[in-house]
């Protein structure tokens, strides 16, 4: 079996302090709707579609290698998708799937495109190919409503044919939606990056010549990593329209392709926490500098360089290190 | 017929402009190794200048683009001495990372300075008014744009070809060690060859100002189109960066004649059908 050899490495095996750590993170985030208000629920969701965005992009980048700057057109791919299943059919699991399988299903058309090319040309390839997701959003007026997107797009029920439904039209009981999602994508996520795949993957962006020698077949694990990417972008995506009731173009414009891209070099590409880690901040630094200008995304390029130039291992492997070299002194070592 | 000779002019001229961001992207690339990702906000840059020269302050045409290129060059040289330096041992992810930030940079930058509307320059008077082509009027100006073009073409040929300089960055680019043994100034001829490609993605964008305006999303609308035509062209080569622009330019304008909502689909097409059939580019070695 597959899974006897896809106990995890050493290094990633979660000692005892960071499971209960991560325990106590749980629970703070289920009891979040107890004590804030419906902005932050709001926030938290936010916080958490950015999460998942940020870390199917650091599977192709982080454990493969592959540098994407058009994510945001598969997270428009789920936006678009998801609404206009729920316009059709008021079921929220129906939108959230269809839409996450569609941006799969783009994100397999495209790949087979994209992964021709490694490097500096992938990254080419897939800002070109992301705009023009963007144009066809814009553009394409009867079936996406051009500039003005879809808007009127119902938080419909949580519904199970025959089974339950349940009624999600409060910011706090879509919290709760999310959450679940959330968590499950998570640690379907780990388990992926620490099975004999993740390992492939990380492999191939470490020694690409190698692992073909020794029969991986190189260019359909980069495209796997790549629908891995494209559908976690997707499902971020299908969980927007239940929140805003509306999807418009931005979402997949170029710039909405740098969320992912800023939180996980915040966070940092060599942890699996890290994109989580930086979409936290993120939102934390944007609602800050917001307060007291407009201009934020300048303050945010200058944050990328400071990153580039001196902080390339990003904040959570900044702290693992800490904790590393605390755990060695503590020892006596 | 009348019609597609005319719309075949239209997009040369477009052709014309992708062709000077194209030219300084792959003349980077070829040299540095590195893709300038925030190429597009360097021809905006240009456009905002000459805007600002001419538009604004009313000083002579040619000046103020000669100003334009050289406060273009100027951003470039900050960019590649300051900061993409210290980047060539390093991934070249970081390298794409660091130019993305400055896209980030350079187009709010140019929102606070010159405010979120657009700006347009006049059209020089000496350069106004319309010839007769197949019983049309073709804009003078566009006339002169072509021109132009065909011109920096030229010139880029004969100084790589025939020049002191041209030897030394052809050299540079194809062993930087052996260059730099023989005694070549490598890191100055690197920043060298960045300011030439900001000055050519500033005239494209000064001598574009008056007809495409400046606004704060032009650099991600040309970035895109020049990664486009490099992926045609081959990554690195300046005749097929040429025929990359010629390629899209054309195609571009014929698009928004027969099928306006998809024009921009039509040129993605294109790039799909050449990854598919030739990877590498059409022109690559």
């Amino acid at each position: 079996m597959a899974t006897a050899t896809a106990a995890p490495q050493k290094g990633e095996r979660i000692s005892r302090p960071a499971g209960v750590a991560l325990g106590l993170l749980v629970l703070a985030l289920f009891l979040l709707p107890v004590v804030g208000g419906t902005y932050a629920q709001y926030v938290a969701i936010q916080v958490m579609i950015l999460s998942l965005f940020a870390l199917g992009f650091n599977v192709l980048f982080g454990y493969t290698g592959l540098l994407s700057f058009g994510q945001a057109g598969f997270y428009a791919v789920g936006a678009y998708g998801c609404a206009k299943l729920l316009m059709l059919k008021p079921s929220l699991l129906f939108g959230v799937a269809g839409g996450t399988l569609l941006a799969g299903a783009a994100a397999l058309v495209l790949g087979i495109l994209c992964i021709r090319h490694t490097r500096i040309y992938f990254s080419m390839l897939t800002l070109a190919f992301g705009m023009m997701i963007y144009s066809v959003a814009l553009k394409w007026r009867d079936f996406t409503g051009g500039d003005d997107g879809l808007v009127g797009v119902p938080r419909a029920p949580l519904e199970i044919p025959g089974l339950l439904s349940i009624n999600l039209a409060t910011m706090g009981r879509y919290y709760y939606f999310v959450l679940v999602v959330f968590l499950l994508a998570v640690a379907v996520a780990y388990r992926l990056v620490h099975s004999p795949l993740g390992l492939t993957l990380q492999g191939i962006r470490d020694s690409e010549r190698r692992m073909a020698f020794t029969g991986v077949p190189v260019r359909r694990y980069r495209l796997i990593a790549f629908m891995i990417a494209g559908s976690y972008a997707g499902l971020a995506g299908a969980l927007l329209p239940a929140l805003e009731n509306t999807v418009t173009p931005p979402i997949a414009h170029w710039s909405t392709s740098a969320d992912p891209v800023l939180a996980t070099l915040l966070g940092g590409i060599q942890t699996f926490a890290g994109p989580m880690v930086g979409a936290f901040l993120l939102f934390i630094i944007k609602d800050i500098i917001v307060r007291f200008t407009e201009y934020w995304l300048i303050w945010l390029g200058i944050i990328v360089v400071v990153l580039v130039m001196g902080f390339r291992g990003g904040v959570a492997s900044l702290v693992v290190e800490r904790w590393r070299a605390f755990q060695r002194y503590s020892r006596g070592g | 017929m009348g019609t597609i000779v005319f719309q075949g002019l239209v997009g040369l001229s477009v052709a014309m402009y992708l062709w000077l961001i194209s030219a300084g992207l792959t003349i980077i690339f070829g040299v540095l190794g590195v893709i300038n990702f925030a190429h597009g906000s360097l021809f905006m840059l240009g456009a905002y200048f000459a805007f600002t020269f001419y538009g604004l302050l009313g000083w002579n045409f040619w000046l103020a683009i000669v100003l334009s290129l050289g406060g273009t060059a100027a951003v470039g040289f900050v960019m590649e001495r300051f900061f993409l330096r210290y980047l060539y041992g390093v991934d070249e992810a970081y390298q794409l990372l660091l130019t993305f930030g400055f896209i980030l940079i350079l187009d709010d930058a140019v929102k606070m300075i010159w405010g979120g509307v657009f700006r347009i320059p006049p059209i020089p008077a000496f350069l106004e008014g319309n010839w007769s082509v197949v019983g049309r009027p073709f804009p003078v100006y566009n006339v002169f744009i072509i021109v132009a073009g065909i011109v920096v073409g030229i010139v880029l040929w004969l100084g790589f070809e025939r020049t002191w300089w041209g030897r030394t960055i052809r050299a540079t680019a194809s062993d930087r060690e052996m260059a730099n043994a023989i005694g070549v100034n490598v890191p100055r001829v690197f920043s060298g060859v960045f300011m030439v490609g900001a000055m050519l993605a500033a005239l494209g964008g000064a001598l574009g100002s008056p007809v495409r305006v400046a606004s704060p999303g032009l650099g991600a609308a040309m970035i895109i189109q020049a990664f486009v035509i490099t992926v045609i062209g081959g990554l690195g080569n300046l005749p097929g960066a040429f025929v990359g622009s010629l390629i899209v330019g054309i195609l571009s304008a014929y698009g928004t004649l027969l099928f306006p909502v998809f024009e921009l689909a039509l040129i993605y097409m294109v790039m799909a059908i050449v990854l598919l059939v030739r990877p590498q580019g059409l022109f690559a070695r």
